[in-house]
């Protein structure tokens, strides 16, 4: 606080010549009035002045710093008490010093006013800040202080929602000339809060219309629909949004399954649980990381991304030479014997790591969020996870498409018994590949712990919306699976929408379930002819 | 030869299992309700109240792992999805158990409890008539029927198997628990139907019902065995097991296997039905967790605990899954889940036939040990084929069956 008030009292110094030295005492008295109009009315006139002294008491008072002891004012921080008015230190406390009693009212008036003061504020963000809480908080006491922000601001973004608190502000004057201005430039809003006050003028009060005059009425109409257009502009904008955000946690659950299923056609019921190895290795290292290295605790996710994929990746190899291996070419016993084996594994989670969820923090970079519209916001944990899933996906194309070990993949899967005649080693590569979707899915579940809670059971429930992606997509075709996993991300989130959470899964479930029927190699079908078996 | 002696076997057998039905019988209907209501209760062989509900709970999931063996181990089909056909009979029949509740429950309303705390104002739709006995009763058998068959033409139509049907199976009924959680469903959301007070005016917890109940489960399971036992052996059973093992060559001798395939998936939904509809009232409660995929696909592991393809296989499973489990869960609950997916694993890798099969392996072994012998002995003519069990074994592996075919039931299963 201190280190504002010496910014503004620089800022202040060069904005508003001459620099006041004391506010009239006079003024302040209105402060320490009965009647809460009264106080209103002071703050509004004290906010007007616009300079560090008006910052200085206003703060104060809303602190209940502000004290008053016959008809001088008095700030007190601490033990030490300052003159109100002038700003200098008194020794001798005053008889009767007794603190300003402040009602709701007087405390919303009291926070405008100082949103307002810090208009005037060096920095960008708390400028931005103050214009934003103004945007739908602003009223007519407020408006010199915002003609006069108007009038040195620079920036365009708070610029137009200072034309914008400046538009709610006079919203309700008297002229009908300022009025029909103030509703034209309100239709550059897109705030929801604007449109209820707009239309709160235009309900009848008994015969009469709150706002009198006809052609403002109109105006008033027109602008609600600018605002309702923009509305649904941005709130079709962050479904897009959210909907990408879930497609691209789907495709992080299903990439791993696109190879282990798609690729070598191993139904892997456990699938969930090597997600969780993934989360639960995150969570491991997070430990690591705050018993020796507190420091970077922040860092501890970066670290974890090939810890997850080894662990993972291990777990799987178990897997495949222990049981899986046994079972090639009899997918119904692999599905009973890996779910055999998801079991296992969430009752070794269990046994290791407690019943109970664990906590994984969110690192220190990922929080927060950048807004690119007003209404639009986007989390940065989010993002980061959208481009988790592209880093990921590209590192799956050119594992498969660009090394030998993913030519061998896949000609295995291709041919498996041309590919051993030309000296593909075939038992070894599908235990790498194994291993391969088995660490795809640990980078998953390491994804899935910065957003979802992390526990035992964890993996069983994106086992069915992992199996719906591949099997949407098409097996054995990643580009399949992407597009099914953003598709089923984005149609979800909209028919959220108007369904509900619970109807759009079922809706989402059904149509996979009713596409199967019609389409049962998926969208991207190999092409080629096939033999039945 | 061979033939006369086959033939001989199933005359044989069939003698037997109807002394053991008998047998089975009169042990449902005359020991049990001895034991469970004449001996006094510190009476050694007295049955407990709950010795006879969990038995009774068992035979009705007996009876379900009895209808995913006809499908799976006879039609090649593996459903992920047959809890959903078990809580469908047993929702059915807990609306008319709700309504049966009248004016006892807590609220004193008309409507069931949940309703009046949702303050709703009358029953929906599909609660009226549901009072009446028979309405319900139709309804346990037909709405599971009617999902069924749609389903299942369409699946079949488009001839989906395998590990696709599988799947889409378990998403059918992911989607029916997410919509059975719901409170606007009208189905008690989670906390589905319970306090049930009386059945067709009799009190529900009274030993005598409970005993007519187990009775009643008993006798579904019978009926679902010999149900069971004459649809494979009819030709019925033939084409469907053909068409298990090679689907187009059937279709190539002029049979449409949809109809084959829709008929029996239909049965075995309806027989989930019945026993979801016995097993609501002896247990007391039933919500949509029965519906989650866990339960559907450790029903499969019954079956193949017990023996695929074996029809009384699935029994044994049902009944030692579920024995082990109440052992376990009072016992060491922490080792439970250790012991369920270990069993996943070891009956797939080791005991493909399960129990059932493994017994006969032993007692096949044991025959042609004692056929060597006798050989050795007195060299007469070789013995006869070791394994001609009446009901073939299931795909997948089946080391008995011809390599051509095996090659195609291992790709197909």
């Amino acid at each position: 606080m201190k280190q504002l008030i010496a910014s503004l009292l620089l800022f202040a110094a060069m904005i508003i010549s001459p620099a006041h030295a004391a506010i009239d005492p006079a003024m302040l008295q209105g402060l320490a009035a009965d009647d809460s109009d009264d106080k209103i009315a002071a703050i509004a006139k004290v906010a007007a002045l616009a300079d560090a002294d008006a910052l200085r008491v206003l703060t104060a008072m809303s602190k209940d710093n502000l004290m008053a002891a016959g008809d001088k004012l008095y700030v007190a921080d601490g033990d030490k008490l300052t003159d109100a008015a002038t700003g200098a230190a008194v020794d001798a406390r005053p008889a009767g010093l007794d603190t300003l009693t402040i009602n709701n009212r007087v405390r919303s008036a009291l926070d405008s006013a100082l949103a307002g003061l810090r208009l005037f504020s060096t920095s960008r963000d708390k400028r931005l800040a103050a214009a934003r809480e103004l945007q739908d908080s602003a009223d007519e006491a407020l408006l010199p202080l915002l003609e006069r922000a108007l009038k040195s601001e620079q920036d365009a973004a708070i610029r137009d929602m200072l034309q914008i608190a400046r538009a709610v502000a006079t919203l309700q004057s008297a002229d009908g000339a300022i009025r029909l201005q103030a509703a034209k430039d309100l239709s550059a809003s897109s705030n929801p809060a604007v449109k209820s006050m707009l239309l709160a003028r235009l309900q009848k009060q008994g015969d009469a219309y709150a706002e009198p005059d006809d052609k403002v009425r109109a105006e008033i109409e027109d602008a609600i629909k600018q605002i309702d257009k923009r509305l649904a502009r941005a709130d079709a904008l962050s479904r897009i949004f959210t909907g990408l955000s879930l497609g691209s946690i789907l495709l992080l659950a299903a990439l791993g399954l696109a190879i282990t299923y798609g690729v070598m056609g191993v139904i892997n019921m456990a699938h969930g649980e090597l997600l969780m190895v993934g989360a639960y290795a995150a969570y491991a290292m997070q430990g690591v990381f705050r018993a020796h290295w507190p420091n970077y605790t922040d860092w501890y996710l970066v670290a974890a991304i090939p810890v997850a994929f080894f662990a993972a990746a291990a777990v799987g190899v178990l897997m495949e030479r222990t049981v899986i291996r046994f079972l090639y070419g009899r997918p119904l016993e692999t599905l009973l014997a890996t779910w055999g084996l998801s079991l296992v594994l969430i009752q070794a989670a269990r046994v290791l790591f407690g019943a109970q969820n664990v906590e994984v923090a969110n690192p220190g970079w990922m929080s927060g969020a950048i807004e690119v519209l007003p209404n639009v916001v986007l989390p940065w944990n989010r993002i980061i996870i959208i481009g988790f899933a592209a880093f990921v996906l590209s590192l799956v194309w050119l594992l498969m498409n660009r090394t030998r070990l993913g030519m061998f993949v896949r000609a295995v899967t291709q041919n498996r018994s041309m590919a051993g005649c030309v000296g593909v080693p075939t038992a070894r590569i599908d235990t790498l590949a194994f291993a391969i979707g088995a660490g795809i899915a640990g980078l998953g579940g390491l994804a899935l712990s910065q957003i979802a809670n992390v526990g035992p059971d964890m993996g069983q429930g994106y086992i069915v919306d992992s199996f719906m992606v591949v099997v949407l997509g098409g097996v054995g075709q990643l580009a399949g699976a992407v597009w099914a996993a953003m598709g089923l991300g984005v149609a979800t989130k909209f028919l959220e929408g108007w369904a509900g959470a619970v109807i759009a899964k079922i809706l989402v479930l059904v149509f996979i379930i009713v596409f199967i029927q019609k389409r049962p190699q998926g969208l991207f079908a190999m092409k080629g002819r096939f033999v039945e078996s | 030869m061979t033939r006369i002696t086959t033939d001989a076997r199933t005359v044989a057998l069939t003698r037997k299992s109807r002394l053991l039905l008998m047998g089975g019988l009169a042990l449902a209907w005359g020991v049990v309700p001895l034991l469970a209501l004449v001996l006094p209760a510190g009476n050694p062989l007295h049955l407990s109240d709950y010795a006879l509900t969990l038995t009774g709970k068992i035979l009705c999931y007996a009876t379900v792992a009895v209808a995913l063996d006809l499908i799976w181990g006879y039609a090649g089909i593996l459903s992920l999805g047959h809890g959903l056909f078990f809580a469908l009979g047993g929702y059915a029949f807990g609306m008319y158990l709700m309504r049966s509740i009248g004016r006892d429950g807590n609220y004193q309303s008309d409507l069931p409890d949940f309703m009046v705390f949702l303050d709703w104002k009358e029953l929906p739709w599909f609660w009226h008539g549901t009072d009446s006995f028979v309405w319900s009763m139709l309804l346990v058998l037909l709405v599971p029927a009617a999902l069924a068959w749609v389903f299942g033409f369409f699946a079949f139509r488009s001839r989906i198997k395998g590990v696709y049907f599988s799947i889409i199976t378990q998403a059918l009924t992911y989607a029916a628990m997410l919509l059975f959680f719901r409170n606007e469903t009208g189905f008690g959301g989670n906390n589905g139907f319970t306090d049930f007070k009386r059945v067709l005016g009799f009190p529900i917890t009274a030993p005598e019902t409970r005993v007519v109940l187990f009775g009643l489960s008993a006798t579904l399971l019978m009926g679902a065995i010999v149900l069971g036992r004459v649809l494979i052996t009819s030709k019925f059973g033939r084409v469907l097991m053909a068409t298990r093992d090679a689907e187009s060559r059937v279709m190539f001798l002029g049979y449409q296997p949809l109809y084959y395939k829709l008929t029996v998936w239909t049965l075995s939904a309806m027989l989930c039905a019945l026993a979801g509809a016995l097993y609501v009232p002896q247990v007391g409660i039933i919500n949509p967790s029965e519906m989650s995929p866990a339960n559907s696909i450790e029903i499969a592991i019954w079956v193949a605990v017990g023996g695929r393809g074996t029809l009384i296989g699935p029994v044994f499973g049902a009944a030692i899954v579920n024995l082990a489990k109440s052992w376990f869960t009072m016992s060491f609950p922490e080792y439970w889940l250790f012991f369920l997916g270990l069993m996943f694993i070891l009956v797939t890798l080791w005991l493909p036939d399960g129990v059932v099969g493994l017994w006969r392996k032993l007692r096949a072994g044991r025959a042609a040990r004692r056929a060597a012998a006798d050989t050795a002995a007195a060299t007469v003519a070789p013995p006869a084929p070791t394994t001609p069990a009446p009901a073939p074994a299931a795909g997948g592996g089946d080391k008995s069956a011809a390599p051509g075919v095996s090659g195609a039931i291992a790709k197909g299963a």
